[in-house]
């Protein structure tokens, strides 16, 4: 059995800092290349197939914009 | 009949907070003003009223716990003496830029610097112009009994939580150790924290979901806001110089002069004027209970009849300065005061009295 | 499987604590407030104790903390935090109460303060962030400045003959009685994060068993005022910060 994870960024709060992306035990994470109304790129799932939703990106976003979601498969 | 006891005007402070419902005193030790602390931790409220009580590292904790307790909407008060209000000048800008209610007792004793631990009236300044920064006023009160000290705690606290403003009871070294007769008042229970969350629903008593969270901060980055803020505080003080002027008066119909004197010194005048009456000079005395709101329209009034007005303080001159405000020009006003703990006799002041209107004619 | 079939209410195992507010927060990208913010919200929802907890707001960045956790809150002046959770936790004791202060305002300006409060084991919880600069005033050095560090009012770096040493003072805050728990943590990365989140949640619980004061600092970045990328000055932090501010408890009676 596999965990299978899935992350939502609130664009519009992420400041694009990346400390999400180098807690990704499994570079699901990456900064876009547009950006938001405040000008930062915000992080999206570049690998989405790599998530495993472990919460780490969440747990250390300094401005709570990651919602994590996880199914068994 | 009421119960008197012989107590010091320090002693009736104490006695009177733990009767009015006070929650909580938070202070430093100071002459001439220790036997506040000293007769609370004495009493040990704690047990009776479940007043807290506590013995703070400082002038500057002391005033910011009063920061904190009043935050929660609770009755909490200090005590001190000038170098001590000097360091709690910047709680007290805070307390009232954040517009809470506490009460402070200032025994106030010569200055500047250490000073002298002998009385004196060099705080009036730093008083009622605002000791810390910014435009705040406290309600500033003066006794001048050590019944007064009693009952000023009262309606210092009655006064702070009207306006949620501090308030300042002014007192001197003499009120502070003389000790008299004082009549206590009936107890007040402390509030409940039901009764507080009912009248007081701006404190920190934990935000519920029935309301928003409630923060009790003087800070406002934005000018137009910070602006509106400095506004509401202005109209609160105009509100206090329409409504809570207190002053009384010692043959002031009649007169021809009025000495203006406050705590001490009006003890001290009220022999003087009796003395001019002997002399058959027309002399009155007035006593602002309130420092500020300073009764400037009665001075005004007193001017048409009046020739001359002296103010005579434990100071250099500084309430003159209000009474010249006051007066505005249409009569002269006159100063007596000495320094370095020095209290004059009323012949002293008397004399000081017809020296100046000598020079009138 | 399909990213819409995992993105679903009952899939959620990470979302924003309803303690924290809608407020964007204020602070640079990757500034370690808004985790321990978030943190200490978490907290207090899995506690439940949002009725009966009240923050005391610091002057610094920090200031407006009360922005983002709703909750109750006093804003004190700088440093003297301790002194008005002294008050409050006194008055109401059934209250958690808790400061959260940056290095210049505990470790500088309010040293009397948090020394006193901690020395008389107040029941109240210290959040100390350390991040070894005033931030909010422009980078200027803070007690805790390292040697050789730079900030703008140590421009050729922290030098002893003219600034003195960095302070320890969670060692300091540790060798009072007053205190029970006395811990050093950080929020660099997601271990580190989880590590605090629990630093909290014992420091909240001590306080409701009056077993004195909590204290728990956590080494934080400053990557404006150490004028580095987020990324890289959380790895200057692990590298130079922790050898100094040795990460672990160091008190807990």
């Amino acid at each position: 059995m596999a965990l299978k994870g899935a992350v939502v960024v609130d664009r519009e709060r992420c400041k694009g800092c990346s400390v999400c992306i180098v807690n990704c035990p499994t570079q699901t994470l990456a900064l876009a290349k547009e950006v938001n109304s405040k000008g930062y790129n915000f992080a999206y799932m570049e690998n989405p197939d790599n998530c495993t939703g472990c919460t780490n990106c969440a747990t250390v976003c300094p401005d709570t914009c990651i919602t994590v979601y996880r199914v068994k498969v | 009949m009421a119960e008197k006891i012989l107590m010091k005007g320090n002693e009736a402070i104490a006695h009177a907070a733990i009767r009015c419902g006070c929650d909580g005193y938070f202070g430093y030790p100071i002459t001439p003003q220790s036997e506040v602390m000293e007769t609370l931790m004495n009493e040990q409220p704690w047990n009776s009223t479940g007043m807290v009580v506590l013995q703070a590292e400082s002038e500057t904790s002391s005033i910011n716990m009063l920061y904190g307790g009043a935050s929660c909407g609770k009755k909490v008060m200090t005590s001190s003496s000038s170098p001590g209000i000097s360091l709690m000048c910047e709680g007290l800008s805070y307390l009232a830029g954040a517009e809470l209610p506490c009460l402070v007792a200032n025994v106030v004793r010569g200055g500047p610097g250490l000073g002298t631990i002998q009385p004196g009236q060099g705080d009036y300044f730093q008083s009622v112009k605002g000791g810390g920064h910014g435009d705040y006023k406290m309600i500033v009160l003066a006794p001048a009994s050590a019944q007064d000290m009693y009952d000023f705690v009262d309606l210092a606290f009655e006064l702070a939580f009207k306006y949620r403003n501090p308030a300042l009871i002014l007192s001197d070294g003499v009120i502070g150790q003389m000790m008299e007769k004082v009549e206590l008042r009936p107890m007040k229970p402390r509030l409940t924290e039901k009764e507080i969350i009912e009248r007081y629903p701006w404190a920190t008593t934990g935000k519920t979901p029935d309301r928003k969270q409630n923060v009790l901060t003087s800070l406002a980055l934005d000018a137009a806001v910070h602006e509106r803020l400095n506004q509401t505080l202005q109209n609160k003080y105009r509100q206090m110089e329409e409504n809570e002027v207190r002053y009384e008066t010692l043959m002031c119909e009649d007169a021809d002069y009025v000495i203006v004197a406050y705590g001490c010194m009006s003890r001290i005048c009220e022999s003087t004027v009796e003395l001019a009456r002997k002399d058959g000079i027309k002399l009155g005395l007035l006593r602002p209970v309130t420092l500020y709101p300073f009764p400037t329209k009665y001075i005004q009034e007193l001017t048409s009849h009046t020739k001359f007005m002296m103010s005579v303080e434990l100071s250099a001159g500084q309430m003159v300065e209000d009474v010249r405000l006051a007066v505005n020009g249409k009569i002269p006003v006159g100063f007596y005061g000495r320094l370095g703990g020095i209290v004059p006799s009323p012949e002293e002041v008397l004399e000081a009295f017809k020296e100046q209107i000598k020079k009138l004619n | 499987m399909d990213i819409k079939d995992i993105i679903k209410p009952e899939n959620r195992v990470y979302a924003k604590s309803k303690i924290l507010t809608d407020t964007p927060m204020h602070y640079c990208p990757g500034c370690s407030h808004g985790t321990v913010h978030k943190l200490i919200a978490e907290v207090i929802d899995e506690m439940g104790i949002q009725e009966k907890t009240i923050g005391v707001s610091p002057v610094g960045c920090s200031v407006f903390a009360y922005n983002y956790l709703d909750i109750d809150w006093q804003q004190a002046a700088h440093g003297r935090a301790p002194a008005l959770a002294t008050a409050t936790k006194r008055l109401m004791p059934d209250k958690y109460v808790f400061t959260y202060q940056g290095d210049g305002d505990l470790a500088s300006i309010g040293t009397a303060e948090i020394m006193h409060a901690c020395n008389r084991g107040e029941n109240i919880v210290v959040i100390f962030i350390n991040n070894a600069i005033y931030g909010m005033t422009g980078g200027q050095m803070a007690p805790t400045t390292l040697l050789g560090m730079k900030t703008s009012t140590t421009p050729y770096g922290r030098n002893v003959e003219l600034n003195g040493y960095p302070l320890k003072i969670t060692e300091l805050i540790a060798q009072l009685d007053g205190t029970c728990y006395v811990t050093r943590q950080s929020v660099h990365n997601s271990a580190a994060a989880r590590k605090t989140k629990r630093a909290i949640r014992k420091a909240f619980e001590n306080s409701a068993l009056k077993k004195g004061t909590s204290f728990v600092e956590v080494v934080s970045s400053c990557n404006s005022g150490w004028k580095m990328t987020p990324v890289k000055a959380n790895e200057w932090m692990a590298e130079n910060m922790f050898p100094k501010y040795p990460i672990g408890d160091i008190k807990d009676v």
